[in-house]
């Protein structure tokens, strides 16, 4: 017979106001199995732990049930208690008296009738219940960082710093994201380039990190502390070991294609570094517009290298590596505007979107930092900025804020007037959102000391006039429908999730939201993990981001990861499910219900009159396994079974409510 | 209705702004000077909307307005502005503007015995002198 103990807690008033914690412990001392039940005012203080050790060894108890608060909240506490007294923790029960009894119901007698049956659920699944044994899985000392922005440069470092290695996947050929397009960033103005390029320099010559750039990650495999990456090094057609970055090979190259860099307003060679502080500063052919790999012809920039580093025979290289953990830092794309006509986007020249404009302003960018007209490169008298576009419009656009457009906006708005003050800033708006440390101040000042005529309302209409462009508009605010000629005008265009991201989610067997943004595991408490231990989140892989809001979110994926790496093994949880192979009809409809791929196929011999048979089986890795439970409920001959929380321990609980 | 440069940066917004010593800029147009305004039931334009319409560069209107008249100068609103605006010397100098057109002054210091009582405050007077003379 078990030796069972029931120990009932009024959590103060929160369960003894609605729940008679006397009559409940009466009746748990009478059922089936139980040798002893008493109370406590705080059952998880110190005090009422020790009344449980002692109850165990005074009682010779063999495990016991705690009707408390929900097993969320203590029943870590109350397992390390049961091995303090030299009980398998395993071997304890919790009795969801209060936030599925005491907190929801008013009427005391009924409550203290569902305590009843709550604990007589408990007692009856605690009589089933067996030793179960956490297993230790082996850490790899390693981090993928998955995205070379700012994001990614910054967690990679950070987790370096600690000691520990880094490989960091960045697709394009040079590391920097979108943060190397910037001008100067709000709201101090500092020039980007000034500010990234020392940490692009430091992540690629730190001793602890290894930077794998136009490289991408195909497969991710394994578990957290063992994942198993397979990642393709794209053939660059120039050897990164021997090329000086002279330049001499893109300076000679006949083949010109619109340089992404630069959101194509300017032409880069097929042969090219995307921009002049490139990390690393060697060059890779894009085959698809090289005359050698189209058309067999040329090979200009192999026979003027002095270095002798370009390779048209170079191929892809395809590496496979173990790591502890995963952070993911890849970033976000701009909204298509193919949608938004009104603009006349794409139809006149001088309608550009804010990343393009930040091209135009930067002195390395297209025109060299010189602010002129695209059309006819005269310099912009009346330049009027659109926010919100495709933010916020449910319709054809984002449902959300995109949330840095009303900060770049004034950013905007400073710097074109600091190039002509005597010009004027239009800025259509439909609220101000400047949240943030010196945020408000700023936009202020682009209001107050650089003279910027913010208007309360949209831009319906957006057309040539002659050489300008007229912008129809309303002041919402006055009630004036408005007229205003412009030389440019600038659309500060909704930012997105990357397109490709929900295929790296799968790959990464991570989540997304409704707008394909990285799902965290906890909107508040665990902003920069993924529902999938083990891998992390930073940047505006999340949701819309600046850059110091992507830093914080990259520090604290860093630190999330090192806490991990530094760990030798980690602890696995033993309730995993397990196949009765004896029971396995081999029908595998558990495989297809498992979120976390846990479960594979595997044959097994038989002798069945003593003839060998082979049969096919399911069989759980129970370090993928995450206990869910969701193929128990799939398994029509109920082979499966998850540890601690059996089939029979779960019909035992419903006969004992029930019958 | 366009909006020009010209019209935002026009010499008589530069007046108003010398006059009144205020950036029109400053104003986010909350709207708590209209609700603070005791007087803002009779008045054609809102306290607020003086504001925008100067922004936007549409002093004509402002001129045509009644509001600069009814304002009692009593200050309210600028004692509430979030922005430290100062609208009373706003509405002064869109006065002071028509006022100088004109030329004269429309209460003399001579004719206040007669037409003043016993509770009249002072603050009144004062206001009365800022509002209609020159
Ligand atoms: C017009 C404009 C102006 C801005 N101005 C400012 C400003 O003044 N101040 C400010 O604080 N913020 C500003 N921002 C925001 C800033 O750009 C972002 O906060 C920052 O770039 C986010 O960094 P990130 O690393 O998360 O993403 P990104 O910069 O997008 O970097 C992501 C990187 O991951 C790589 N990548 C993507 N997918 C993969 C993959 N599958 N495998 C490998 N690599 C991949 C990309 O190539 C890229 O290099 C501005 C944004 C815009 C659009
Ligand atoms: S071989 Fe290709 S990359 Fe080299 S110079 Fe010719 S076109 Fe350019
Ligand atoms: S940050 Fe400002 S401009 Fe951008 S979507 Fe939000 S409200 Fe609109
Ligand atoms: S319990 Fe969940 S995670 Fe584990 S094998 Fe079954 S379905 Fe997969
Ligand atoms: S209270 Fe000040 S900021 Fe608000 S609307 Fe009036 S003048 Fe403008």
């Amino acid at each position: 017979m078990k030796r069972i103990g029931v120990f009932v807690c009024w959590c103060g008033t929160n369960i003894a106001n609605t729940v008679n914690i006397e009559a409940v412990t009466e009746a748990a001392g009478k059922m089936p199995g139980v040798v002893y039940a008493g109370n406590y005012k705080y059952m998880c203080s110190e005090i009422g732990q020790s009344k449980i050790k002692s109850a165990i060894i005074r009682e010779k108890l063999d495990r016991f049930v705690v009707a408390s608060c929900s097993p969320r909240m203590h029943e870590s506490t109350f397992r390390k208690t049961a091995a303090a007294a030299g009980l398998n923790p395993y071997l304890v029960e919790i009795a969801n008296i209060r936030e599925h009894c005491s907190w929801v119901h008013k009427n005391k007698g009924e409550a203290t009738a569902k305590a009843i049956a709550l604990i007589r659920a408990a007692v009856a699944k605690a009589a089933r219940d067996k030793e179960l044994w956490a297993t230790q899985i082996p850490v790899e000392h390693r981090a993928l960082v998955i995205g070379g922005g700012i994001g990614g440069i910054q967690a990679a470092l950070d987790i370096a710093d600690a000691g520990f290695e880094v490989d960091l996947v960045e697709r394009t050929p040079s590391i920097g994201g979108h943060m190397a397009q910037l001008d100067k960033t709000f709201p101090t103005l500092d020039c980007s380039a000034c500010i990234l390029t020392p940490k692009m320099g430091e992540a690629a010559s730190h001793p602890k990190i290894t930077l794998y750039t136009y490289s991408e990650v195909e497969k991710v495999d394994g578990y957290v502390g063992n994942f198993e990456a397979t990642i393709r090094k794209k053939a660059r057609s120039v050897d990164l070991e021997k090329c000086t970055g002279c330049g001499i090979c893109w300076e000679k190259c006949p083949s010109r294609v619109k340089s992404e860099f630069d959101e194509a307003l300017s032409m880069r060679k097929a042969i090219y570094i995307p921009f002049p502080q490139a990390v690393p500063n060697v060059p890779v052919i894009d085959r698809a517009s090289c005359r050698w790999f189209t058309r067999e012809k040329c090979g200009i920039c192999r026979k003027t290298c002095p270095a002798g580093a370009v390779n048209f025979d170079q191929e892809d290289e395809v590496l496979q590596k173990k790591y502890g953990a995963i952070v993911v830092a890849t970033g976000f794309d701009v909204l298509d505007l193919d949608d938004f006509g009104e603009y006349s986007y794409g139809k006149h020249p001088d309608v550009l979107t804010s990343l393009e404009f930040e091209r135009i302003l930067n002195s390395s960018g297209p025109t060299g930092g010189r602010l002129l007209r695209p059309s006819n490169q005269s310099p912009p008298k009346n330049v009027v900025f659109i926010q919100c576009v495709g933010s916020r419009d449910k319709s054809r656009g984002k449902p959300y804020c995109s949330k840095i457009c009303c900060m770049y906006s004034a950013k905007h708005v400073i710097l074109f007037k600091e190039k002509y003050p005597e010009a004027q800033a239009y800025v259509f708006y439909i609220d101000i959102r400047t949240a943030g440390k010196d945020f408000e101040e700023f936009h202020r000042r682009a209001v107050e000391e650089y003279g910027a005529l913010y208007l309360k309302g949209s831009a319906g209409k957006v057309f040539p006039d002659g050489d300008k462009l007229l912008v129809k508009g309303v002041d919402s605010l006055s009630g004036h429908a408005l007229e205003i000629e412009a030389d440019m005008v600038v659309l500060a265009t909704a930012i997105k999730a990357k397109s490709d991201a929900p295929q790296l989610a799968r790959l990464l067997g991570i989540s997304t939201d409704t707008h394909a943004f990285f799902m965290e595991a906890h909107p508040k408490l665990r902003p920069v993990e993924a529902h999938t231990a083990g891998i992390f989140l930073a940047g505006a892989c999340q949701g819309p981001k600046d850059i110091p809001e992507t830093v914080s979110q990259a520090s604290g994926a860093a630190a999330k990861a090192i806490v991990l790496l530094s760990k030798e093994n980690l602890l696995s949880d033993p309730c995993v499910s397990e196949v009765n192979e004896s029971l396995c009809t081999g029908c595998l409809a558990c495989i297809k219900v498992c979120p976390y791929s846990a479960i594979t196929e595997k044959t097994i011999e038989e002798k069945i009159h003593g003839k060998a048979l082979q049969r096919r089986v399911a069989e759980v890795n129970v370090a993928l396994c995450q206990g869910c439970g969701s193929c128990t409920v799939s398994c029509r001959p109920g082979a499966v079974n998850l540890k601690g929380f059996t089939n029979e321990q779960i019909m035992a609980e419903v006969d004992a409510i029930c019958l | 209705m366009k909006i020009t440069r010209d019209n935002l940066c026009s010499s008589i917004v530069k007046e108003i702004a010398e006059i009144s010593g205020e950036n029109v800029a400053g104003c986010y147009q909350c709207g708590k000077c209209t609700a603070a305004c005791p007087v803002n039931t009779v008045m054609d334009i809102l306290p607020h909307q003086v504001l925008r319409f100067l922004q936007l560069g549409l002093v004509e209107a402002l001129l045509n307005c009644n509001t600069i008249w009814i304002c009692a100068s009593c200050f309210t609103c600028a004692g509430r502005c979030p922005r430290g605006v100062d609208l009373p010397g706003i509405m002064e100098a869109l006065r002071l503007i028509l006022l100088r057109k004109r030329g004269f002054s429309r209460i003399k210091a001579g004719v206040i015995p007669r037409v003043a009582d016993k509770g009249m405050p002072e603050q009144a007077l004062v206001s009365a002198f800022r509002k209609y003379t020159r």
